[in-house]
């Protein structure tokens, strides 16, 4: 394992997109560090690269300038100790609940013991769904099928980019609340962007926001407190969330 | 086949034979027999090997052309749908190939493959072919980006990609044009069967015409049909079972 400084790093990170008759910069000089164990949350307003900057950290997207290291090596492509949970959780819409869990392990050609299929399955409330497909499951239990199926895969790094979107408020929280669990009872660190101020407080022991007009880290709120369900009812999570929504208005 | 599937087939049977014998009754003339006269006749035809012959001559011409025209086309499809720069080269190809009406190329297959099989099959392949190979590419574009990251960041190669998302999602669509294409290929056959050769449905139902046999000419044009609508079905049931996931 490497050093908990050099778990993660970008230094300079630019993203620019070009086609016939533009150029567009939707990145630039971005510098993150994350350590092992460590959870940030990415935060800002629409379009100012949220998603562009996970994509990069997944090794999906190339930077056009800058690097992305990971575990002290440059990130080119995507990596199997890194995985990824899309806002549409990515799910294979023509493989059932049990074949979408197993594809990474399949893909990677990775022997999956039954036992801990099972745990997997079981912490994450998803046994009985394997014969169902995607559109057979709520908005709830497809993320955690996804989640399911990036967790089988025992990534160092968990990558989420909106996961919590499109699901009402109560499971929401369930699914918050699944995630610290299951974060802290394993070894890995993530990554979580997200629109939602509260889930950035309650997800995130540091929050980065990005800015729309220069493109890059607009402000850093550190959130040491957060790690625990009983935080979200604290007066410290309310003062965070207000002044993370202070600094997001100023970016909007 | 679902019972409601049967209840509307047997329907639409015992309607064209009430329409039918009402137009004989109408028209009173040989070229449109009694329906039972014709089923009489059918089972006559049945009992002898040479109605036989001429089944199973436009069948595996059928079978033949489907087989080649998938093997051909949906890879190329596949590729197509999936790979935007070779999709730019070859489209004005495909856009130029794909309204001329085939069956006017028929002489010049016919002087390049001959007249006997093998020309009449690749007549009907080609017919299917650019359908096919359309829909495919077509169903193959669709593909989400956020599936391919997905797959991608499971460790997916380029050979995965094919396997596990464009195939897939192109599956539907293929079947599509696959009952869409038997139906055009079923006409067609009728009209390659007419000329130089002796075997096969479409020569037994102008040989009949020819002779007047006018029951006979309809055992033909049945069994003609009933080859289509069997093989709709078959790619009906294949896609219910291969493409469960796209009526949920």
């Amino acid at each position: 394992m490497a050093s908990s400084g050099e778990f993660l790093v970008t230094r300079g990170l630019g993203k620019t997109f070009q086609d016939e008759n533009r150029t567009k910069t939707v990145l630039s000089g971005i510098d993150l560090e994350l350590s092992f164990r460590d959870c940030l949350a990415i935060v800002g307003p629409s379009g100012c690269g949220k998603t562009t900057l996970l994509l990069a950290l997944a090794g999906l997207l190339p930077p056009t300038t800058g690097t992305v290291a990971f575990q002290g090596h440059p990130l080119s492509a995507p990596e199997r100790k890194i995985a990824l949970v899309l806002q549409h959780y990515g799910l294979f819409p023509w493989k059932t609940a049990g074949a979408n869990i197993a594809l990474g392990a399949r893909l990677q050609g990775i022997e999956i013991s039954a036992k801990k299929l099972a745990s997997v399955k079981k912490e994450l409330d998803i046994e009985g769904l394997d014969h169902l497909y995607p559109a057979q499951l709520s908005g709830g239990q497809r993320q955690r099928v996804a989640l399911a199926r990036a967790l089988l895969l025992s990534p160092l790094l968990l990558l989420l980019d909106e996961p919590f979107a499109a699901i009402d408020t109560v499971t929401r929280e369930r699914l918050q609340n699944n995630l610290l669990a299951v974060f802290s009872q394993r070894k890995f660190s993530f990554v979580i962007v997200t629109h939602n101020i509260e889930e950035a407080v309650f997800l995130g022991r540091r929050i980065i926001v990005l800015d729309n007009k220069n493109h890059g880290i607009g402000a850093v709120v550190e959130n040491p407190e957060m790690g625990s369900i009983e935080y979200r009812g604290k007066p410290l999570f309310f003062e965070r969330t207000t002044a993370l929504r202070n600094i997001l208005e100023e970016f909007e | 086949m679902k019972r409601r599937t049967i209840a509307i087939y047997v329907s639409t049977v015992a309607f064209i034979y009430i329409l039918w014998y009402v137009l004989s009754l109408l028209l009173g003339s040989n070229i449109l027999p009694d329906p039972l006269k014709v089923f009489l006749r059918g089972f006559e035809e049945a009992a002898t090997s040479e109605f036989w012959v001429h089944v199973k001559a436009s069948t595996l011409r059928l079978l033949a052309a489907l087989v080649s025209a998938f093997i051909l086309a949906v890879p190329v499809g596949l590729i197509l749908g999936s790979n935007a720069r070779l999709d730019r080269l070859f489209s004005p190809l495909i856009y130029l190939g794909y309204p001329i009406p085939k069956i006017v190329l028929m002489p010049v297959i016919f002087v390049l493959f001959g007249l006997g099989d093998t020309g009449k099959i690749v007549l009907l392949a080609m017919i299917i072919f650019f359908q096919l190979l359309i829909t495919t590419r077509d169903s193959a574009r669709k593909i989400d980006r956020e599936i391919i990251y997905s797959l991608k960041s499971l460790g997916g190669n380029r050979f995965d990609f094919f396997l596990h998302v464009v195939w897939p999602v192109s599956l539907p669509g293929i079947f599509t044009s696959l009952r869409i294409g038997t139906g055009t290929a079923v006409a067609v056959l009728f009209f390659v069967e007419s000329i130089a050769t002796n075997e096969g449905l479409g020569f037994y139902i102008i040989d009949s015409w020819g002779r007047a046999e006018y029951a006979t000419m309809f055992v033909g044009i049945i069994s003609l049909s009933i080859i289509g609508i069997v093989m709709y079905e078959i790619f009906e049931l294949l896609e219910r079972k291969f493409c469960k996931w796209k009526d949920l």
